[in-house]
C-alpha cells in the first residue's frame, strides 16, 4: 500500500471555486481521484453531493463534470464529434456549439486531437468536462499549456461558472491561478493538508497587530552597505546581485526611511515594487524551499 | 439537477463510437480484413491444406473466419485500449455516465460489429471462390464466434490493462501470427506432432477454428471445442476483473 495523501481534509461548496495547492507530487491529483471515485482510499472517508463516489452510480456521475490532468481525450478523433458523443451520455446535456463557441474550439474542429497543442486539448478536456452541465467540476490544472489568451477565457468561463451556483474543485501548482481565481485554498504538501484559507486570511500577517505584511523590491546598484536598514525591524535582503527585498509590516515612515537611505547612498533605484505578501510567500513558509 | 442517458443508449452509443474508431483505422483495417483475406486467397491456390480432408476452401473459410475473430477481438481491440489507458480516456470516461461497465459492455458491441462485417466480406468472397458451407452449420457457427469473440476480447482486455501500450501492441500482433500459423486456426492440428496436439487442443486458437470447421464442413456442434472458449473467457475475465489497471 502507498499512502500517497494521509492527512488531507478539504471541503468545497456551490458556487465557490476551492483550490487545492501544492507542488508537484505532494498528492493533489490523488485527492481528486479520491473524490471523483476513481480511487478508493483505503482509509478515511469521502463524500460528493452526498454519497460515496466510488460506490455511487450513473445517476451521480451525470451531475459531475472531470478535466483529468492528462485531458484523458482519444486521439484519433475531432474535437466537436467528441463532445457530441460524451453529451449523448447525459440527459440533459449543455449545448455542444455554445461551449465550442465560448471556448475557440470552431478555430481547430477538424484537427484530430492529436494534433492538438497542449492549449488547445485544455479547452477541449474543459468542455467535455461541462457538457453534461455538472453541479460539480473537478478541474486538474486547467491552466497548464494554456497562453495568456486560453487562459483569460478559460478563467473567465469558472468565474461565469462559479457565479452559475457550480461548485468548482482545481488544482494548480500557480500561485496566480489560485489568487486570481479561488474563494477558498487548501495548501497541500507532502500528502496533508498544512493550511487552508480564503486568499485574504493566508496572506494576512500571522500577528494581526503588526498589519499587512509587504514585500517591497528595488533593483540597484549591487553590493550596497545595508547597515543603515538593519536597524529597522524588516527582513532586508539583497535577494540576488542589484535586487534587494525589504519583508514586514512596512509603514509609511519605513518607506521615509529608507528614502533617506537612498539619499545618503546616492541610489536611485531602476525599479521598485510593493505588495501585499503573496500566497507564494506563503507557501513557500509553509512547505519550505528546498526541492524534493 | 442532470440525469444520465438510459443505460442501454449510453451503451449502443459507446459501440457506434467505438466501432467507427475501429474501422477509421488503417492498421486495423489490414489486420481485420485485408490479411484474412490474403490467407483465404493463398490457402485456396496453393497445396498447404491438401493433406486434410475436404476441399482447400471449405477448410479455408471456417479457419479465416476464426483468424478474423483474433484480429478484431485481440489485437485491434486488445491495441485500440491499451492506447485508450495511456491517454487517460479509460479514467475521462468511466467519470462519465458510462462508467466502467458500459465501456467494456461498449467494446464488445464493438468488437461483435466488426465481426459481423468481417464475417460479410469473408464468407461473400469463399462463396465467390466457390465454398460450399454446410447450411445446418450455420447458427452452430454463429454460436461459437460469439463464444470465440468473449474468449479472446477477454484475453485483449487482460493484456491491454496490464501491460503498457507498446507492449500491448508487441504482444497482440505476435500472438495473431503465432496462432495463424501454429494455433490451429488455420490448419487443423490432427496432423500435428503427438507431443504437441493435445496441448493445442487446449488453446482457444484450436478450439474456435475446429469448433467453426465443424460447424460448417460436417454441420456439427463442436461441444469440447465450446467448453475450451467458454474456460477462457471465464479465466481471462476473471484475470482481467483482478489485474486491470485503469490509468
Amino acid at each position: 500500500m502507498v499512502r500517497v495523501i494521509d492527512g488531507v481534509h478539504l471541503r468545497a461548496y456551490p458556487g465557490q471555486v476551492t483550490a487545492l495547492l501544492g507542488a508537484n507530487g505532494a498528492g493533489k491529483t490523488t485527492t481528486l481521484e479520491c473524490a471523483q471515485g476513481l480511487t478508493r482510499p483505503n482509509g478515511g472517508s469521502v463524500r460528493l453531493l452526498g454519497q460515496d463516489p466510488y460506490e455511487a452510480g450513473a445517476g451521480l456521475r451525470s451531475r459531475v463534470g472531470v478535466m483529468l490532468q492528462e485531458g484523458g481525450l482519444p486521439q484519433a478523433i475531432r474535437p466537436v464529434p467528441l463532445l457530441r458523443h460524451v453529451a449523448g451520455m447525459y440527459q440533459r446535456p449543455r449545448s455542444v456549439d455554445d461551449l465550442v463557441d465560448r471556448l475557440g474550439i470552431g478555430n481547430f474542429a477538424n484537427t484530430p486531437i492529436r494534433r492538438l497543442s497542449g492549449g488547445q486539448k485544455q479547452r477541449v478536456a474543459l468542455a467535455a468536462a461541462l457538457v453534461g452541465d455538472p453541479e460539480v467540476v473537478f478541474l486538474d490544472e486547467p491552466s497548464a499549456g494554456l497562453d495568456p489568451q486560453s487562459r483569460a477565457v478559460v478563467f473567465e468561463l469558472i468565474q461565469e461558472l462559479r457565479a452559475e451556483g457550480l461548485g468548482i474543485i482545481l488544482t494548480t501548482h500557480l500561485m496566480d491561478d489560485a489568487q486570481r481565481l479561488a474563494d477558498y485554498v487548501f495548501i497541500i504538501d507532502a500528502g496533508k493538508t498544512v493550511a487552508h484559507g480564503t486568499v485574504a486570511e493566508l496572506t494576512k500577517a500571522t500577528d494581526e497587530s503588526a498589519g499587512v505584511e509587504r514585500l517591497l523590491t528595488f533593483d540597484a546598484r549591487p553590493g550596497l552597505d545595508l547597515a543603515a536598514l538593519r536597524a529597522l525591524p524588516l527582513e532586508v535582503h539583497e535577494a540576488v546581485p542589484g535586487r534587494y527585498t525589504v519583508a514586514g509590516a512596512l509603514t509609511p515612515g519605513h518607506l521615509a526611511q529608507l528614502a533617506g537611505f537612498w539619499a545618503a547612498q546616492n541610489v536611485m533605484p531602476a525599479a521598485i515594487h510593493m505588495a501585499p505578501r503573496s500566497l507564494e510567500d506563503v507557501f513557500l513558509d509553509i512547505s519550505g524551499k528546498e526541492l524534493r | 439537477m442532470n440525469a444520465p442517458a438510459p443505460l442501454l443508449r449510453r451503451v449502443l452509443l459507446q459501440g457506434r463510437y467505438e466501432t467507427m474508431a475501429m474501422l477509421r483505422n488503417g492498421e486495423q483495417l489490414l489486420i481485420a480484413v485485408i490479411l484474412p483475406l490474403m490467407a483465404l486467397v493463398g490457402l485456396v491456390i496453393t497445396p498447404l491444406l491438401d493433406e486434410f480432408t475436404g476441399s482447400r476452401i471449405d477448410l479455408a473459410a471456417p479457419g479465416v473466419l476464426a483468424l478474423c475473430t483474433v484480429s478484431t477481438a485481440l489485437t485491434g481491440q486488445g491495441i485500440a485500449t491499451g492506447f485508450d489507458r495511456r491517454y487517460g480516456v479509460l479514467r475521462f470516461l468511466s467519470t462519465t455516465p458510462l462508467g466502467q461497465n458500459g465501456l467494456i459492455l461498449g467494446k464488445v458491441i464493438a468488437v461483435l460489429s466488426v465481426l459481423a462485417i468481417q464475417t460479410v466480406v469473408i464468407s461473400t468472397a469463399a462463396l465467390l471462390l466457390g465454398w460450399q458451407p454446410e447450411i445446418a452449420g450455420i447458427l452452430p457457427a454463429l454460436v461459437q464466434l460469439i463464444l470465440g469473440a468473449g474468449a479472446f476480447t477477454s484475453l485483449g482486455l487482460l493484456i491491454a490493462g496490464t501491460v503498457r501500450p507498446e507492449a500491448t501492441l508487441a504482444i497482440t500482433n505476435l500472438l495473431w501470427v503465432l496462432l495463424a500459423a501454429a494455433g490451429g486456426i488455420l490448419f487443423p492440428t490432427a496432423s500435428w506432432p503427438d507431443v504437441y496436439e493435445p496441448a493445442a487442443q487446449l488453446l482457444p486458437s484450436t478450439a474456435l477454428g475446429d469448433a467453426l470447421r465443424s460447424a460448417l464442413m460436417h454441420a456439427e456442434f463442436n461441444l469440447t471445442a465450446s467448453i475450451v472458449l467458454l474456460a477462457w473467457t471465464i479465466v481471462a475475465s476473471l484475470a482481467a476483473i483482478r489485474w486491470f489497471k485503469w490509468s
